[in-house]
């Protein structure tokens, strides 16, 4: 879905936990997700410090859509 | 003939330990067989023994890489085996690339390993050349054709018997070259293929082309303060009810709702239609897949232009790749349409 969206000349970046399948399909900007069942969350944490956390995430997503990327690029920390 | 001794990986599914809510369990280790590994005793040839059974959850697996592959290996070693078996995962994208890190940790040790997937299984693409995996059908209903085949290879490997090609034995290609002696040189051969491609017969290529189909990465946007991002997921997410059906596996279908005036999503108003993860989490607060709150608060502040007011959303669980393929370019079309410059897509 990625490389179709990016295809129509789109930026698109990838939030998902197994990022080895994401490289695999062919995105080119790809940020590690928390976990499989809730990527951009984690229960164990209070609602306000999990709303920050998933708040952070997004942003090291629009991050990665100002980075200019020549190649399939994980975001790590 | 010398006693050959196997260790099968399987999930927690095929280990007869839970569905998704069993996802998350570390490696385990039994010296018996378990699950297919009943069936495939019996397919073996006589000198084989499956002498252990791994199991691991598959989230586990994909979520904790590094360590479960050490557990895992560290397993497989206490076993000695003369030969791993890995799976069959079909078309489950977590556990074809569980057996497939299993097929390598394998290889690294010296061990060749057997698997079965479907071919669309994102596992298949990356480790293919690290083990033999059988083609199967996209789900477990093709366990019993998919068995006698991984039996057959895996029984072929130990006891030293020649192996074919991956059209004689049924096996996805390696990407391995072997150099053979045939009757005709190739420069007969290739007028014989020309031939029949010109008569409009049937051939087979004795190299296919590799197809390489990648997209080149978007331009980088400077100032996101000045563009619409729209939110895509494979995640399920959906209002409650499911109005439009989405299949909860193989999805023939995606969605698009509307976020217009929402804050976030909530329990009440979504929930995900995914069959492939425990869905606990998600429906409890959809934002963990499809992060609406977050990006409003951005919006709000004026780090991004403006948030899409739909997100669209098909189920990514053992969905054809023909399929997901059709419905982004469908989505890609209308967002294009509305101006929209930016996508974030998340996957569970």
């Amino acid at each position: 879905m990625v490389k179709e969206i990016e295809r129509a000349g789109i930026a698109v970046v990838h939030i998902c936990t197994v990022t080895p399948i994401s490289l695999t399909v062919g995105a080119n900007r790809i940020v590690p997700a928390v976990a499989i069942p809730h990527p951009l969350g984690n229960p164990k944490l209070s609602a306000k410090e999990e709303f920050g956390l998933r708040r952070k995430l997004v942003e090291k997503a629009l991050n990665a859509l100002s980075t200019p990327v020549s190649e399939q690029t994980v975001f790590e920390d | 003939m010398e006693e050959k001794r196997i260790v099968l990986y399987i999930n927690q599914f095929f280990g007869q330990i839970g569905g998704e809510e069993m996802a998350h369990i570390e490696p385990q280790s039994h010296d018996k067989p378990i699950g297919p590994g009943v069936g495939l005793s019996n397919l073996l040839p006589k000198n084989c023994k499956i002498v252990g059974t791994i199991i691991c959850g598959d989230s586990y697996f994909n979520e904790n890489l590094e360590e479960a592959s050490a557990t895992v290996g560290q397993m497989i070693k206490d076993f000695n085996p003369d030969l791993v078996i890995a799976g069959p995962a079909f078309n489950a994208g977590r556990y074809g690339m569980a057996c497939g890190t299993v097929g390598k940790i394998a290889h690294d040790m010296g061990v060749p390993a057997v698997s079965g997937m479907y071919i669309e299984n994102p596992g298949v693409e990356s480790y293919r050349q690290y083990l033999y995996i059988v083609e199967t059908t996209n789900s477990a209903a093709g366990m019993r054709t998919a068995l006698p085949a991984i039996a057959k290879i895996a029984g072929k490997i130990v006891n030293g018997e020649p192996m074919g090609t991956p059209a004689e034995e049924g096996y996805i290609s390696k990407g391995i070259r072997k150099n053979v002696f045939v009757e005709k040189r190739g420069s007969e051969r290739a007028v014989d293929m020309l031939l029949k491609k010109l008569a409009g017969e049937e051939f087979e290529t004795e190299y296919p082309i590799p197809v390489f189909d990648r997209v080149e990465p978007a331009t980088a946007i400077p100032d996101l303060s000045k563009v619409t991002v729209a939110l895509v997921t494979s995640g399920g997410i959906v209002p409650k009810g499911n109005p439009d059906r989405i299949e909860a596996s193989s999805a023939s279908r995606f969605g698009k709702y509307s976020i217009e005036g929402l804050d976030g999503l909530t329990s009440e108003g979504f929930q995900t239609a995914h069959g492939g993860y425990d869905p606990v989490y998600a429906n409890d607060i959809p934002n963990r897949v499809v992060p609406v709150d977050a990006l409003r608060a951005l919006e709000k502040e004026g780090k991004i232009g403006k948030l899409f007011p739909y997100f669209y959303t098909t189920v990514g669980n053992g969905t054809s790749v023909a399929n997901a393929a059709k419905f982004a370019t469908e989505i890609a079309h209308e967002l294009v349409n509305e101006g929209v410059q930016a996508v974030i897509l998340t996957s569970t």
